[in-house]
């Protein structure tokens, strides 16, 4: 009977910061559907472990449960991804939940990604309107050119592309294909254009675009498909291209 | 003149934008959010953004939009905020066009449009079908270019808790809470403006995201913030059912083409696309030839109720319908809906290319919510703004589809300035408070935490959430019997004692969620019965409110607006009049025109 299906989820906890992270295991019931926030939560109804330790709910970050505000990336059997689109099903078990790598554990598997944010920041990923009073419509674009943008413009900033890559490392300060992405994204736009060699500056140098090794985990891993690796390469081409033309004329 | 200081509380569309107003004026802003704004549930709208643009030769005007959403929401809403709202939508859309919103465009490089629920108009621009994403991303860039000149402080991952009101009951800034030090400071401000969305956790599932809980309403609705028509929820017609959460499907499906049906035969287990066309049931468009699959979603979800629960046609017995897009090509499919077909591939396995969908009614919507004046988002407490899903202002009864993004940044956009104005005019700032008024809120606040975090007893929090959710939804949402509602606001004062005996199990004081939910779920409670108890008084039907027993909108008796009061402690329904000086009430019936 499908009442009395278990699935077995183990999940690293780590109680602050500085704690040495531990694995405690769980025993729930199976229902259809469920997925990994699903566990999370029926444990946080019931926090005793499988061998009947009272335990804390587990902390982790979640919010749309619909893969698009980017919050519950963790890994997952071993795989960086997003939780509430985890299956139960679809995952060997014991399933072993753990936080992202490559951003420091705030609690269990909660982790901080506000580099991500400081970078976007840094390569000013924002089209410089003038102001916000009616100054009529914008540029017109071509329905080809939306098409090509508008994936790119679908970047959760979840972080998994980071988690993936082997350039992030604690030896550098890579800031991964999604930033790229970003940079790509602003200088495609009309308006956004005029001031691309700012962005393609910002992009360039240490922990630029030219860190990327081209091993293309990002563009396999991210779960909104956004080619990523496209994006270092255009990016890539135009950062040479600027600081080329920079030195021959500049 | 003296710089005021203010205090926006949820990054959102209509908190982005206020900032973003605010900011552009020169005045520095601190900006609360739970999540990173860039996280907020804006970012779950799907369908579009209604502005009469009438760029399609249809006739189309910024009356129309009005007319339609005053009809739609059955005539509850203030009639000239409305008004206004929809003159300045086509505006609204140019600024997000300028802000490198990734519109759909038309052969010729313009923005193009789709029909959405309510209307025989296309009005609807959109992104995909991730326009919310998209439009909350562009609001999200510019708050971070003027966070990088120092404009803008942000404070994510702090959640409100409270307002700081002086002895005269003016609001001088607010009280949060990090959710990772779990520390409780006070912050001034000279006006707070509030913009925290929608409360669909109080139904346990929802299409919501988990931080819409309706927390902050609550909180200050008990710090005498009036709460308006909170009876007025929107059941979304289609959403895939789920344990955790109920997943939109957008009414841009049925804007695209998209059509919803059921077998003719009861208990039909056949699987969808062997039931020949013959033998399927359209329901919406037999019974509404004129808008058929676009009603609006308070009709579609009866309709769905009555096909279900009364004519036992629910998809092989089960409370689902078919929503079906496997007829349109699958070019348009990828380039106008893409993000939401996706979401259900994902979540069920099934393509819904090829296989009709199966989906059924799920909470999705706050129309009512702090209550506002008619011109400048203001509470009845000095210094206290609101605007988007937390405040009631525009959708009356009945929230057309693609509105509620034009009204979120409207809204933003009023209250900014509006908020600027009232600093400026004031004689002393908030600077000129004594700390004492700060610390008293600071310790009212921490003591609140201490005495939950040391509770004794054996009842969880998430027990709690889930009886409430289930009650509510099955007292307090598509068809409400008196009977009923009363059981519902029994069982929340049941589960508001069953609280006091709750143990949070987890007691450290280091990103403890448990603490931050139980705070939220004390919130929760409190905002049910301001719904329940409203929902009991209005013995009529109007909009998404309807009860079998009074079938009928009596407008003799409630054309009015519900405008709860939280006085010593306790819930006091008052009624105010409604607006309706531009276009007088009539009927409203979407099986015949209009």
């Amino acid at each position: 009977m499908a009442e009395n299906k278990k699935v077995i989820v183990k999940v690293k906890r780590q109680t602050a910061p500085t704690d040495r992270p531990h694995w405690e295991e769980f025993e729930l019931t199976w229902r259809p559907h469920m997925n990994v926030i699903i566990c999370l939560r029926d444990i946080a109804e019931r926090p005793i472990t499988r061998d009947g330790q009272k335990t804390t709910p587990v902390t982790y970050d979640s919010n749309c449960l619909e893969e698009v505000c980017g919050s519950c990336a963790m890994v997952i059997n071993g795989k960086a991804r997003m939780a509430c689109s985890a299956l139960v099903d679809h995952f060997d078990q014991p399933i072993r939940i753990e936080p992202m790598t490559k951003f420091p554990v705030i609690r269990d598997l909660a982790v901080d990604r506000n580099v991500m944010f400081h970078n976007l920041k840094r390569v000013k990923a924002w089209i410089p309107i003038d102001g916000t009073y009616d100054m009529g419509e914008g540029p017109k674009m071509a329905a080809e050119a939306q098409e090509k943008a508008y994936p790119l413009s679908r970047c959760i900033t979840c972080g998994i592309c980071l988690e993936v890559c082997p350039q992030v490392n604690s030896h550098s300060n890579f800031v991964g294909a999604a930033i790229i992405s970003q940079v790509r994204l602003f200088n495609m736009h009309p308006t956004g254009a005029m001031n691309s060699h700012e962005r393609l500056e910002a992009i360039s140098g240490a922990g630029g675009v030219q860190d990327c090794a081209n091993a293309q985990n990002c563009v396999h891993a991210c779960p909104k498909s956004i080619p990523l690796t496209e994006s270092i390469a255009q990016v890539n081409r135009d950062a040479i291209r600027q600081s080329l033309a920079g030195w021959l004329f500049g | 003149m003296k710089q005021p200081k203010i205090i926006v509380v949820g990054g959102g569309l209509a908190g982005l934008m206020a900032t973003i107003k605010v900011a552009e004026s020169g005045v520095p802003v601190e900006l609360f959010s739970i999540v990173p704004v860039k996280r907020s549930h804006s970012v779950c709208a799907q369908g579009g953004i209604n502005a009469a643009k009438n760029t399609k030769g249809e006739g189309d005007s910024t009356w129309q939009h009005f007319d339609d959403t005053i009809y739609g929401g059955d005539f509850l809403a203030n009639q000239a905020p409305v008004k206004r709202m929809c003159e300045a939508a086509p505006g609204i859309i140019d600024l997000l066009d300028r802000m490198g919103v990734m519109f759909n465009r038309t052969p010729e490089g313009n923005l193009d449009y789709r029909r959405f629920g309510g209307t025989l108009f296309n009005r609807t621009a959109f992104a995909g079908a991730t326009t919310g994403q998209q439009l909350l991303y562009a609001l999200d860039e510019q708050v971070r270019r003027f966070e990088a000149e120092g404009k803008v402080t942000k404070y994510e991952g702090w959640t409100f808790l409270s307002a700081v009101l002086d002895d005269a009951g003016i609001c001088r800034g607010i009280c949060a809470m990090d959710l990772k030090t779990m520390e409780v400071k006070t912050f001034a401000g000279d006006a707070a403006i509030f913009c925290t969305g929608g409360n669909g956790a109080i139904f346990g599932r929802s299409t919501n995201s988990v931080v819409c809980t309706g927390m902050a309403q609550s909180a200050l609705f008990q710090q005498g913030v009036d709460y308006a028509n909170g009876e007025f929820i929107q059941v979304h017609p289609t959403a895939i059912p789920g344990e955790d959460k109920l997943r939109l499907m957008s009414e841009s499906a049925r804007g695209e083409g998209g059509r919803v049906w059921v077998s003719k035969t009861p208990n039909d287990n056949r699987p969808p696309n062997s039931i020949p066309v013959n033998e399927r049931f359209y329901f919406l468009e037999e019974w509404y030839p004129k808008y058929g699959n676009l009603v609006p979603r308070d009709v579609a979800t009866r309709a769905i109720h009555k096909v279900v629960f009364e004519m036992k046609l629910g998809v092989g017995g089960h409370q689902a319908v078919y929503l079906d897009v496997s007829h349109i090509p699958r070019e348009i499919l990828d380039r106008k809906l893409e993000g939401i077909l996706e979401i259900y591939e994902k979540f069920l396995g099934v393509d819904p290319h090829v296989e009709p969908m199966m989906v059924f009614p799920g909470v999705h919507y706050t129309m009512g919510g702090i209550w506002v004046d008619n011109d400048t988002q203001a509470t009845n407490v000095p210094g206290i703004y609101a605007a988007g899903e937390c405040e009631y202002q525009y959708h009356g009864a009945n929230r057309l589809g693609a509105n509620s993004l034009v009204s979120c940044i409207y809204g933003g956009m009023v209250a900014g300035p509006a908020s600027v104005k009232y600093g400026r005019g004031l004689d002393k700032g908030c600077e000129s408070v004594p700390s004492s008024i700060f610390e008293r809120e600071q310790k009212r606040q921490q003591g609140m935490n201490e005495a939950l975090i040391s509770q004794q007893g054996e009842e969880n929090p998430i027990t709690i959430w889930k009886e409430m959710g289930d009650w509510m939804t099955e007292h307090v949402t598509v068809t409400r019997k008196n009977a009923g509602i009363e059981r519902a606001d029994a069982k929340i004062q049941e589960l508001q004692e069953r609280f006091k005996k709750m143990n949070l199990s987890d007691r450290t004081k280091w990103s403890n969620q448990t603490l931050s939910f139980a705070r939220e779920l004390h919130g929760m409670l409190i905002l049910a019965r301001v719904i329940t108890l409203g929902a009991l008084a209005r013995d009529e039907s109007r909009g998404a409110h309807y009860k079998p027993d009074f079938p009928e909108r009596n407008d003799a008796a409630w054309l009015k607006t519900t405008r709860a009061k939280w006085i010593n402690g306790k819930i006091q329904l008052t009624y105010e009049p409604v607006d309706t000086s531009l276009i007088p009430p009539r009927a409203r019936r979407y099986d015949a025109v209009k």
